[in-house]
């Protein structure tokens, strides 16, 4: 595992190298474009976190993962996760929020922490993308994609389930 | 958001003043606001080095690369779009692959305008255009930076251990989520040629 991201860094570097690409001031303009995303990432953070730990400290949190447990225990889901799966499909900032909460709360390596991050990272803001990609369109129901882009939603998570949980990966 | 946003703030002070953790919760208020600067610095770093070293990658041309290998795949899934929506398709979810957000959402408009002007049926959205929809909704990322970079701001040895899960977990979804706009573009097919 530990040499997966150096690899994916070498052969991109290398194949740049290659085709006598400026590597360097390449990585720096790239890494400015970062500091314009974290920007842009920044106020929607404030906003979850703040509003995630309030939830947790007043107790909230808890009865809802308590209120969830029992549905959520029957697929093996664990309901710690369930506040990641249902702002995942609405908002990216949001669930980039949810998920350092959880990330900070539970561990990164932790199961939860893990599985947190399986399921952002194979998932998608659903009905935002949906609503974005026929917006532009003169299509007047997105009826026929929908239930479509949730049975996959509902698989990947399924599969980061069995990833993390059973395959150990 | 805006009433998901303002539920949690809503239901945490009710839930505070029931549980009588007022205190603890204006507290948390305070601390999620320094929580979100120091993730965002500890994340900023590692954040810029993979976008830098995703515009090396961008500029090498492997983009190029990608969306010629995966044109072939495109043709498949798409069988009835036109040369230009094509085009876009593969432009698009190559951007999707390499997480270029920015380059990604445009070149998805693109071409769901072109599948928009090629729909016969125009107010009902065509099998290729629920086909984009979903490949891009179940979105393969190769390398998930933000995440990876904010689980090393969370603290751990191995942040990027996650990338073969999140390959698995994303290829099933793809797959799933093709398969389901096969399947219902196959019934409301054949409903089409044995109805009306």
């Amino acid at each position: 595992m530990i040499y997966i991201t150096p690899s994916i860094i070498m052969l991109i570097i290398i194949f740049a190298l290659s085709r006598k690409k400026a590597v360097y001031s390449d990585f720096i303009d790239g890494a400015g474009s970062g500091l314009t995303l974290i920007k842009d990432i920044f106020p929607p953070l404030v906003a979850v976190l703040t509003a995630a730990s309030m939830l947790r400290a007043s107790g909230a949190m808890d009865a809802f993962i308590s209120f969830l447990s029992p549905v959520t225990e029957k697929i093996g889901l664990p309901p710690e996760v369930m506040p990641l799966v249902m702002i995942r499909p609405i908002s990216g900032s949001g669930a980039i929020g949810v998920l350092s909460e959880i990330l900070n709360d539970y561990g990164a390596d932790s199961m939860i922490g893990r599985l947190a991050s399986v399921i952002c990272g194979s998932t998608e803001t659903t009905f935002y993308c949906i609503a974005v990609y026929f917006a532009r369109t003169r299509a007047r129901s997105v009826k026929r994609a929908v239930p479509c882009a949730i049975i996959g939603d509902i698989a990947g998570i399924g599969a980061a389930l069995a990833a993390v949980r059973l395959l150990g990966l | 958001m805006t009433y998901i946003w303002s539920a949690m703030i809503i239901i945490s002070f009710i839930s505070a003043g029931i549980t009588g953790r007022m205190d603890e919760t204006v507290n948390a208020m305070i601390g999620g606001t320094q929580t979100a600067v120091s993730t965002l610095i500890s994340f900023a770093g590692a954040m810029c080095f993979w976008t830098g070293i995703m515009k090396i990658a961008e500029n090498s041309g492997i983009a190029d690369l990608l969306c010629r290998l995966i044109s072939p795949v495109v043709k498949r899934l798409f069988p009835s779009a036109g040369e230009k929506a094509r085009y876009y398709i593969s432009m698009n979810l190559t951007a999707d692959l390499l997480g270029m957000g920015n380059a990604s959402t445009p070149m998805g408009m693109l071409a769901s305008e072109e599948l928009d002007r090629e729909n016969k049926t125009p107010s009902r959205p065509s099998d290729d255009m629920c086909m984009l929809v979903v490949l891009n909704t179940t979105c393969f990322q190769l390398i998930p930076s933000t995440i990876i970079a904010l689980r090393g701001a969370a603290g751990t040895s191995d942040p990027a251990s996650i990338i073969l899960p999140i390959w698995f977990a994303s290829a099933v979804s793809v797959v799933v989520g093709v398969a389901a706009v096969k399947v219902m573009c196959f019934l409301s097919g054949r409903r089409a040629r044995g109805g009306v």
